[in-house]
């Protein structure tokens, strides 16, 4: 166990943080550490780091611990903290970019959160609509709890809730060609 | 009145109750709502937090189809309506960034028309005056606790409404014979996605939710968000199988619902026989039936 | 012929760094009339100024130019250099080569020399046409006018009273006292506030020196250092003054309650009252607002009851017009609204409150005869929650700055509540803990160590009712965990900010604010208690957030300022006046409508006119008076007003040596 270097830290963080601070529009050293976000934080409690310590960490440079933590994935995007922070700044836009670089990175600290934005987002790939069924069975199977909220499903069908088969728009190929170029557009950053 | 009409991927399915309704009220005021032609979903927060540019790009074409027929756009889903709002306004602002998502979309939203949403049609828009005339029953001094979640009131250039005490839902409830009960927690976060992604950390915020509803003496609640809907509705029963102690049983209602009753419409045919928690009781109890 | 000397200052490395400072001093010496010229590091310290006194000697020069910094930094030095060299200080002109030049052109040095050069060939051709002036003598007013009768306002009057001048005080409020009267106790002493103010109170009221006027404000002012004339409006109080005995009966008999602004509405007084007990003067005023007999004309009964017949429902607001020498703003400031918190309840939460609230439910003459109870249901708080910066250090709802107090007025409620309430317990959400006097690190660290406060590092998101309690929702920043705690009562330390009538005080003084509206001082560092308008001085808590012992040393500073002003028999008025020539003066008479000093006025010659004698009217410049403003010049149809030291053949002069 050593005591953090905050030079090499500084310097190795550097461009991380820059490209953070250049997606989200956030100055992060404009963070004066007062905590109200991760006092408003709705699932403050359940994070490994508070908002205002992921701030902290991206000050520092320290940039590995925040891409692989899980706060960045339980955000709930529900912008109380950027609502609420005298300094008017926006940790859910840092949240944000930093879940995006961690996926690059190829860390998912929370996988099943991940596993769900993941088939929500292959089945508007595939279809232009998010084809509901689809998600839950899809994530159920993928985590493992395949009868997850099965009891839900007879309720939902018969009223009409649940549409067996996914509803394909025309324009489908157009949205398949616009997650290629906003892929290839995100890889460029 | 005319509106290009986004219903978005949860009024077809798991929200359908909200397009209903919404249909409904909208056929009462007079207001045509024509559906936009092969909309495709807005990416609602998966989107916008797996890369940048697709979470503006997916409204922008629903934007730039609606552009075509010089209409704005009513998008009653509160995450549709804050992904379309803030491409609105993205576009709005700064030409590159048009560019940029005009080169994605391979369309060419220029910002000419824009985005509303039910609630703030529904009720900003046409006034209290005019919803208490169209209203032919009266809610009868029904407690019910306005619940507006995250995405109508925040961020504050895309919020509808106040977003630490909004009063438009509560206006509505209290314009149509209702007791709008007031309470903390309008505007705190149900989770989103989380109760079904994670229940472990989601499920805390629904049950908080209700909870405090309780507590304020809530006999049901009404909301603005097929996603809150849902989280509020379907995970009562898992609640109050989870959490010994509790016993929830409070029906919760979209506004375009409750509108629609007190206008006239039967429960059934705006929806309400849809929902997990039964809500014949309550409307019975109100003569609402 | 002139024999001009020029001297450029490097300034260290200011002006040098930039400018080279050489080539100016060799190009200068190649101009016309320019008899010698250098170069030096810093023609302000001594040997500078002795290099100016020799060279004036040695050259026999009869002009000065020092290009150095502004004048406003050194006019006056050097002025006073070339006089103790033999020469008229007004036979002077300065080149602003930092401010104007060096500081603002750092990017291009080259430029920035030009530049250097143009202005020193500027200020030489002005010099040339300098004349030599004489200043004039004014009597002073000896008196001062305090402006605000809270501490700092009464400890300025005293200090200015007790050096033999007579002041005047003007207070708004029906009562001296200011913010000071209304808090219980005081940090770090845990004096008893109204036992160390009452005196002083008293002592002004019975001082010789010094009259106070209440329930009056500043209307108008006109005049300068000096010689201010004041427009003072005394508000009708109903209660004739001189009869008054302060016997309270009014008072009493009095059937209308209204919400006690001295009590933060948190309790009551009457129609016609006196804000508390201690009032001074210990006089009443009727609240015409609130009055039965000024809204509807039934009642009276004050005016039956008074046995000196002192009520006059007829009484109308006074205008009077006094003359002062020096005015001392102490006007104090006013705290924060924070129902622009929607997350603390937009200020709907009866049971939270703000710390002067908590000050009246202390204080024994309060509206709770000093037990601590909740305003919603008058129960005892068992646990108490301290939120700090509520309007302070916030851009998005409040204003950017620290108010100064907060820290420690807040430990000091923690530990009145802990020892009022025994057992209860207090919660302390701060960023940061302030103590920068006397005795206040100790003073807070009693509060933790001694009193059990619970200080908690993180600013609160959220303060919500749930049943009789308020949920209040923060972080414990330095355990990094989101935290919650259930209290009875919430109190917020909200920020101090100006009075929302300062601006307009600052116009009509003539005065400054800054941007957060705090009277500005005239220099931040050097300069603390005086405004940028002469006679005019600050006190208190109306130039920027303070407590009460920086409000005191603060007001004894402005009242040394003034006293010595108005110690002086005389008062030199600037030489740079207006003059009329009246060879050309037609007496026409309009500058005289322009001046805003009245400095000019009618005046008869006598001329001889064609053989004869002949008397007519000329314009005339009282020097005393006017202030070089340089209006009438400007207003003079026939162009015979010039302003001395910048007439317009020297301003004309300047032109050519620039642009042609």
């Amino acid at each position: 166990m050593q005591p953090i270097n905050l030079t090499s830290a500084e310097a190795a963080g550097r461009d991380l943080v820059e490209k953070v601070q250049k997606a989200s529009g956030v100055d992060v050293k404009a963070c004066y550490q007062c905590g109200k976000c991760s006092a408003g934080c709705p699932v403050g409690s359940a994070m490994d780091y508070t908002p205002r310590q992921i701030m902290r960490l991206l000050q520092l440079g320290l940039v590995d611990e925040v891409l692989k933590s899980r706060s960045i994935w339980l955000c709930a995007q529900c912008e109380t903290c950027s609502a609420r922070c005298p300094r008017n700044l926006q940790p859910d836009k840092v949240m944000e970019s930093l879940r995006i670089e961690a996926k690059k990175a190829g860390y998912e600290a929370e996988d099943e959160i991940a596993t769900f934005n993941e088939k929500f987002l292959r089945s508007v790939a595939a279809n232009g609509r998010l084809y509901e069924a689809g998600l839950i069975i899809g994530f159920n199977l993928a985590t493992v709890q395949p009868l997850k909220d099965a009891g839900c499903a007879p309720a939902m069908l018969t009223a009409g809730k649940l549409k067996l088969f996914p509803h394909k728009i025309k324009g489908k190929d157009a949205i398949r060609r616009m997650f290629e170029k906003a892929e290839k557009a995100e890889g460029e950053r | 009145m005319k509106y290009a009409y986004y219903p978005g991927c949860s009024l077809h399915s798991t929200g359908i109750e909200y397009d209903i309704s919404s249909k409904l009220v909208a056929k009462r005021m007079g207001i045509e709502l024509k559906e936009i032609p092969d909309w495709n979903c807005c990416g609602a927060s998966a989107a916008h937090t797996t890369n940048h540019m697709l979470g503006l790009a997916l409204p922008a074409r629903n934007l730039a189809i609606a552009e075509k027929e010089g209409l704005d756009v009513l998008a009653p889903c509160a995450a549709c309506y804050n992904r379309m709002k803030t491409t609105e306004l993205a576009v709005k602002a700064s030409e590159q960034t048009k560019q940029k998502i005009a080169n994605i979309t391979e369309m060419d939203y220029q910002g000419n028309i824009g985005v509303k949403t039910a609630l703030e049609v529904f009720v900003k828009d046409a006034g209290l005056e005019a919803v208490k005339a169209l209203a032919t029953k009266t809610l009868g001094g029904m407690k019910v606790a306005a619940y507006y979640g995250c995405l109508l009131v925040r961020p504050h250039d895309v919020g509808i409404d106040d977003m630490e005490n909004p009063m438009l839902m509560d206006d509505m409830v209290t314009a149509l014979g209702g007791e709008a009960v007031q309470w903390p927690f309008k505007t705190e976060c149900c989770g989103a996605s989380l109760p079904t992604a994670k229940g472990k950390v989601g499920l805390k915020l629904v049950y908080d939710i209700l909870s405090m509803a309780q507590s304020v003496g809530a006999e049901a609640i009404v909301t603005a968000c097929p996603l809150c809907f849902v989280n509020l509705d379907m995970r009562q029963s898992d609640l109050n199988k989870k959490v010994s102690g509790s016993s929830f049983k409070i029906p919760i209602f979209y506004f375009t619902e409750l509108m629609a009753i007190a206008f006239g419409e039967k429960p059934a045919s705006a929806g309400a026989g849809k929902h997990f928690v039964n809500t014949s009781e309550i409307l019975a109890k109100y003569n609402l039936k | 012929m002139r024999r001009v000397g020029v001297f450029v200052c490097h300034c260290g490395t200011n002006i040098n760094g930039v400018v080279d400072c050489e080539k100016v001093a060799k190009t200068a010496a190649g101009f016309p009339n320019v008899a010698f010229a250098t170069d030096y590091k810093y023609m302000c310290t001594e040997p500078g100024q002795d290099l100016i006194k020799n060279a004036i000697k040695e050259h026999n020069l009869d002009r000065v130019v020092v290009a150095s910094c502004s004048p406003r930094m050194h006019e006056p030095t050097f002025r006073a250099c070339i006089e103790s060299g033999g020469l008229n200080p007004y036979l002077f002109e300065m080149a602003n080569l930092r401010e104007q030049c060096s500081w603002v052109h750092a990017n291009n040095k080259e430029l920035a020399t030009v530049k250097a050069i143009d202005l020193v060939r500027k200020a030489v051709a002005k010099v040339v046409k300098n004349e030599p002036l004489q200043k004039s003598r004014i009597s002073i007013t000896k008196r001062a006018l305090v402006i605000g009768g809270g501490v700092a306002g009464i400890q300025a009057a005293l200090d200015i009273a007790d050096a033999g001048n007579p002041v005047t005080i003007v207070e708004k409020e029906p009562s001296i006292g200011g913010r000071m009267a209304q808090i219980d106790k005081t940090f770090p002493t845990i004096d008893c506030s109204a036992c160390i103010l009452g005196p002083k109170m008293v002592d002004a009221a019975k001082h010789p020196n010094i009259e106070i006027i209440s329930y009056a404000q500043v209307e108008h002012v006109d005049g300068y250092v000096g010689n201010f004339e004041v427009t003072i409006r005394k508000k009708a109080r109903s209660v004739d003054l001189k009869k008054c005995t302060g016997c309270g009966t009014c008072q009493e008999k009095c059937p209308t309650k209204v919400d006690s602004e001295f009590d933060m509405k948190l309790g009551k007084r009457k129609a016609i009252y006196t804000p508390f007990p201690q009032a001074v003067p210990n006089k009443p005023v009727i609240d015409r607002v609130n009055c039965t007999k000024f809204k509807t004309g039934k009642c009276g009964i004050c005016q039956k009851v008074c046995p000196v017949d002192a009520v006059d429902y007829e009484q109308q607001d006074e205008l009077i017009i006094e003359k002062y020498g020096a005015i001392v703003v102490a006007t104090g400031y006013q705290q924060f609204d924070h129902s622009a918190y929607g997350e603390y309840g937009y200020g709907k939460y009866p049971d939270v409150i703000t710390g002067l609230h908590l000050e009246r439910l202390i204080n024994a003459s309060g509206p709770t005869m000093g037990k601590i109870k909740r305003p919603s249901d008058h129960k005892i708080p068992e646990t108490v929650a301290f939120i700090q910066c509520v309007g302070s250090r916030d851009e998005a709802k409040g204003h950017a700055y620290c108010s100064r107090t907060c820290c420690m007025y807040t430990a000091k409620h923690a530990t009145l509540v802990s020892e009022k309430i025994p057992g209860s317990k207090s919660y302390v959400f701060y960023m940061d803990v302030r103590t920068p006097g006397k005795g206040y690190e100790e003073f807070y660290k009693r509060t933790t160590d001694e009193y059990g406060a619970q200080y908690i590092r993180g600013r609160v998101s959220k303060i919500y009712e749930k049943g009789d309690k308020l949920v209040v929702r923060g972080e414990d920043s330095l355990i990094g965990r989101p935290v919650e705690v259930e209290v009875d009562m919430v109190v917020l330390a909200v920020a101090m900010e100006p009075q929302s009538d300062a601006g307009e005080l600052a116009r009509i003084l003539g005065i400054s604010v800054d941007k957060d509206k705090w009277f500005t001082e005239a220099h931040p560092k050097l300069k603390p208690v005086e405004t940028h308008t002469a006679g005019i001085f600050l006190a208190g808590a109306a130039q920027g957030p303070k407590d009460i012992p920086d409000s005191v040393a603060q007001a004894g500073a402005a009242a040394s300022k003034a006293i010595g002003l108005l110690s002086k028999v005389e008062m030199e008025t600037d030489a740079m006046v207006s003059s009329v020539d009246e060879s050309r003066c037609s007496g026409c008479l309009i500058c005289k409508g322009i001046c805003p000093y009245k400095a000019i006025d009618a005046k008869m010659i006598q001329e001889r006119v064609g053989g004869k004698m002949v008397e007519r009217q000329v314009a005339s410049v009282n020097k005393s008076l006017c202030q070089g403003c340089g209006a009438c010049t400007v207003a003079c149809r026939a162009g015979c007003l010039n302003l001395l030291g910048f007439t317009n053949e020297q301003i004309l002069a300047e032109v050519e040596a620039v642009c042609l």
